[in-house]
Formats: structure tokens, sequence, C-alpha cells
């Protein structure tokens, strides 16, 4: 071997080509895809029909779920209080919000238990804004991952919301002893927050994963999302009653649009399971009384009343919904999403 | 495959079958923030108003039309200059980069031991072993069952219980190898994954590639190290700029030829398995 002739170039040098590119009569005659074809050999890089590809991630269910548990324990490794912080976030959350909607500007309007009010509808909305935020940066933060391990990629988005969601659930203990120290019942109707929320995640990987392909492309839609979610936030009833909003009285239709935005609908889902003064509250919930009615939309403060007026939107229909937003909202994120699952891969 | 591991069964083809068909394929990546303008918000502005494209986003080409088939029991070596293209083509194999042009066909899921196998710096090695068990599908259980011979196979010791930005290089590559290794794949593809370890451990893993190789029906290998190569491969592929210069069976005359065109001496061979006389460390 040693003998062998040097065929091109010093050592070192490679500007051309030291030895024609040669195939050695490896490459058979018949065209590639054919032979693939075959051989029953499919393309490494294919996707599998949108029912497959469910069954992929049924399939990786334990991963998707260590893998958000993983990231939730990790989260809060590098911090000195450590997994405190899971109940330290969610109260601090509720207290500088309370500081600012609560005594500083003072949007109460006559709801009552404002405060109870104010935390459940920052905390639900809360889990959706953060499963929005993570999801759309998701494919970015993960490439390494989707580089180095084959897997169905929709497994990342519903990690991030589970991660969210577990996230959520240590909220909700903070927010069951707020509620309770305001002064609400402990009733049966908190059972129904747990169909509630449920709806909420699906809902939110739904749009998880939809908003995980548009943020894979580009960064900008990252940078963007936080904006979007913010006015969002303002628009749905979170901080104040849709009720109360005078200049919302005498536009049925655009009353109509308000409360049935998904933001909205999981909010009142969950005050109505468990604040009480809510849902005796909620228009629609009493028999109708031209009297207390009136009451309610000369005075606009008095939210009691509002429950004697017709209602634009049922507490069952808010149900309905929940549900629909959920199911909507998943059966287009996951097609978008799986349309472009060979893709995520590149930078 | 002079080093079958007896009794290991091959699940899918004989000898000589293709298993992997790679044609024509082109790899782009695209990089952004490479340099280009001020990088200012101004200079940004104008070239929105002027509807240019981003001058930041740049194009590489990894891999510029490459084809090849490999047949079932072939153990191919992937040589080349750091930036050649080598782990690119793997990744594409693997399906885990989308081709720009051209298509890759495997029979099989292939799997990937690489060096960058991505696991959670935060946590500990042991909640990062049950986590790559179940990323690469296999059940709670099967994880459970695998995770001691995967711990006493790197070696790590009581280091297991600590999170993994606490490794060294050389240890948190010994866990990602033990952890991918533990399954057996059809096709195996291994990407530097020893080239950090100690001499101790680059022997037990040479002893677990072989292994592995009996079970998968074949075996792509990276590295820079040649006399692994030589010892592991019985065909040798020569990439430079994501072209193949040089491929073939005969392992021993590429290699050769790639040491001279690259300025290194051409290799003793008085003692073939010696690490010591590999030409880059």
């Amino acid at each position: 071997m040693k003998e062998r002739v040097r065929e091109a170039g010093g050592p070192g040098t490679l500007t051309d080509d030291p030895v024609a590119p040669d195939a050695s009569g490896t490459l058979p005659d018949e065209p590639l895809a054919e032979l693939a074809a075959r051989y029953k050999l499919r393309p490494s890089a294919a996707r599998p029909g949108v029912l497959g590809y469910a069954g992929q991630l049924w399939a990786r269910r334990h991963f998707i779920v260590g893998f958000a548990t993983a990231r939730n324990v990790a989260m809060y490794t590098e911090a000195r209080l450590g997994q405190l912080w899971q109940v330290l976030t969610p109260l601090l959350n509720a207290a500088v919000y309370y500081l600012i909607f609560g005594i500083i500007i003072d949007t109460s309007r006559g709801v009552p238990k404002f405060l109870a009010f104010l935390i459940t509808g920052i905390f639900v909305f809360n889990f959706t804004q953060r499963a929005f935020i993570t999801s759309s940066r998701v494919i970015t933060d993960s490439l390494p991952l989707i580089r180095a391990l084959p897997f169905p990629r929709a497994c990342l988005p519903i990690g991030y919301v589970l991660i969210e969601l577990q996230q959520l659930v240590m909220s909700m203990i903070v927010l069951a002893a707020i509620v309770l120290g305001t002064g609400e019942p402990l009733t049966w109707y908190w059972l129904l927050a747990i169909p509630a929320l449920l709806l909420q995640a699906v809902f939110n990987v739904g749009m998880g994963l939809f908003l995980a392909r548009l943020g894979a492309g580009a960064d900008d839609f990252g940078q963007l999302m936080p904006f979007l979610v913010r006015t969002w936030m303002y628009t749905s009833g979170v901080m104040f009653s849709i009720s109360t909003i005078s200049f919302l009285k005498a536009r049925p239709t655009l009353t109509y649009l308000f409360q049935i935005n998904p933001a909205a609908v999981y909010i009142n889902l969950m005050r109505n399971a468990i604040l009480k003064t809510q849902r005796d509250a909620w228009p629609g919930s009493q028999p109708y009384n031209t009297a207390k009615c009136a009451l309610y939309d000369v005075k606009g403060m008095n939210l009691e009343n509002s429950a004697y007026c017709h209602g634009t939107v049922t507490m069952n229909q808010l149900w309905l919904y929940g549900a629909g937003w959920a199911v909507f909202a998943l059966v287009v994120g996951f097609v978008f999403f799986w349309q472009a699952e060979t893709r995520y891969g590149r930078g | 495959m002079a080093e079958l591991a007896p009794g290991t069964t091959i699940t899918r083809g004989s000898r000589g079958e293709p298993t992997v068909i790679v044609d024509d394929l082109h790899v782009v990546y695209r990089v952004y923030g490479a340099g280009g303008d001020k990088g200012t918000a101004a200079t940004a502005l104008m070239r929105v108003f002027r509807r240019q494209r981003r001058p930041g986003v740049r194009e590489v080409e990894a891999i510029r039309g490459v084809s090849f088939v490999v047949n079932h029991g072939d153990a191919i070596g992937i040589i080349g200059r750091n930036g050649s293209g080598k782990s690119t083509l793997l990744q594409a194999i693997a399906g885990l980069l989308p081709p720009e042009q051209g298509c890759v066909y495997t029979s099989g899921q292939a799997a990937l031991l690489g060096v960058n196998a991505a696991l959670l710096d935060d946590l500990t090695g042991e909640r990062n072993v049950v986590l790559g068990c179940l990323a690469m599908g296999m059940t709670p259980q099967e994880a459970k069952d695998s995770y001691q011979s995967i711990v006493d196979f790197s070696g790590v010791g009581d280091f297991i219980e600590y999170p993994m930005r606490t490794y060294s290089t050389g240890m948190a590559q010994r866990l990602r190898f033990s952890i991918a290794s533990a399954k057996s794949h059809e096709i195996l593809m291994i990407d530097e994954a020893l080239a950090t370890g100690d001499a101790n451990f680059r022997a037990k893993s040479h002893e677990k590639i072989v292994s592995l190789r009996g079970e998968a029906g074949t075996v792509f290998l990276v590295a820079h190290n040649l006399a692994e190569i030589e010892s592991t491969c019985n065909r040798v592929i020569w990439l430079e700029k994501g072209k193949i210069i040089r491929q073939g069976y005969d392992v021993p005359a590429i290699v050769d030829a790639y040491l001279e065109a690259t300025g290194g001496e051409p290799r003793r061979r008085d003692t073939p398995q010696d690490a010591e006389h590999s030409a880059t460390p």
C-alpha cells in the first residue's frame, strides 16, 4: 500500500479534486427509486398518514409525560427555593395583579368578590398564554433534540402544554385557598373545574400544535406572540366582567362575540364552577324579570341583577362552546402540524 | 463482517439485499444571523422597504448530490475532513434532516448514536437514562429493565445521581453512548460517539459496537480514528465538501489516499488493532 502513487495535489491541498469522483461500479444501472421500490424500502423522511401519526404519538405517550415531568423538575433546579417556586410564582402573580387592578386602578365595577374573580381569570388565562408562547418557540428551542432522535415531533408541543398543565395544577391549589379565603363556599360545583380545565388543555394542545408550526418557520412569529397574547388578554374579561362594559350593552352581537371567544369561555367556565357569586350573577341564570334587569341596566354596577336579564350565552351554551373550540382547535392544529412533519429538522 | 457475534439473529433481509439507498441527496442548511450588514434596526428597516431578502440568511449546501447503495451486512466507514458533511449525511439517512432534493430510502428506522444526542443537562443521570429510553420508543417497563445495565456500562458510578451539567465531557459521552446502545437497531449509525472516552471505555465500546453490528443489519461509522474504521468497516466512503471523492470495499487503499490528500502519513499497519497508531487523536 505504501507505494501508492499520489494521484494529484500535494499533501494538504484539496482545492481541485485529488481523485475524480468515483462510483467504482457500486451504483446499479436501474434508477435508484425503482430499486428502492423493488426491495420495499421507504423514504427515511416519510410522513405517515394522519391516523398513523396519531398512533405513533400514542405509542410515545410515556415519553411525552416523562419529558414534561422532567422539564418541570429541571425548571427550578438552579433556584435555592427549588420547587417552592411552583407555588410562589402563581402567588406573586396574583399579588401583582391585585395591586394593580384591585387597588391602584379600581376595575371591580361592582363585581362581587373581585379578588377571587380576578385571580381565577388570571390563572386560567395564564395557562393558555404560557402554552401559546412556549409552543410557538418549541421547534426552534428543541432543534438539537429533533436532529438527534427520531420521534413524532408533535410530542414536543404536546409535552410543553403538559408542562403548563402541571404548573397549573399547583396554581389551582393556591387559587382554591384564595377563593375559600375570600368567603366563597366549597360546593359540588367545584368538580366542574376538572372538565373545564381538560377542555381548555385540549384547546391549548390544538392551538399549541398550530402555533408550533407557524413558529418553526421564522423566529419573528415567536417575537410577536407575547404582544398578540397580551392584547387577547385585555379583551377576554380577565380583569373585568364583560357584562359590566357599558360600551357593549347596546351591542348584543359584539357582546356575543366577546363571550364566545375561547379565552372568555374557559375563564367563565372556571369562574362559574368555583365562584358562587359569579354563578348567581350570570346573565340568564334567573327567570327574566324586567324590573330587576332594568335595575342592572340603569345602575350598571349592580352585577347581581344581571342574572334576571336575557343571557347572551347561557351556562349550558358555554359548555358547548368550550367543547366545540377544543375539538376544532385539536383537529385543525393536529392536521396543520402533521402536514409539515418532515420539515421540522431544518434550521 | 468478520466479527459478527455468534448466535445473533438478523431480523430482516439476507446479506446482499439493499437496506439503505441514497439517491442524489442534497441537504441545505439555512443559517440565520450570518454576517452581511451592520445589523442595526435602521438597516433592517431599509431592507424591508426595498423588499430585499435578508442578507443574514445564508444557504449552506452540506451535501451536494450523493448517491450510493448499501447492502445488508455492510459496515460503512465515512471519512472526510471536518465540515465535509459526514454528520449531516448520517442525519439525513436517519430522517432527522429533510433533504432539499433527492431521497433516502431505508428498510427500517435508522438509529443514530451521535455526540449531541441531546439530553437534559439540568436533570440527573438517572432521569436522563429513563427519558432517553422512552424517547427511543421503549415502554416504561423496558426502560426500567435496561436501567441497571446502562448505568453499569457507562461507568459513571455515583455521578448518576448528579445533574448532567456537572459531568465531564467524557462522562456525558459515555452515558449517552450507553443509553443509545441499549436498544438493538436494524440500521445503526455511530457518529464520533467514542471520541472523548478514555482508553478503557473505548475498548468496552468497541466490543459493544461489534456486538451491535451483529444485531443490526447495517452499520455506519463516522470517526477520525482511522484505526477504528479499518478494524470495524468493510467499506468506506470518503466525503469532501458534500461530495463523494472515493468509495469502495478496498478500505486500506482509500484510507491511505485520504491520508495523503490531507497531508498525513500513510498508516503503519504492523499492529492494526493498536489505537496508539491512529492518525488523528
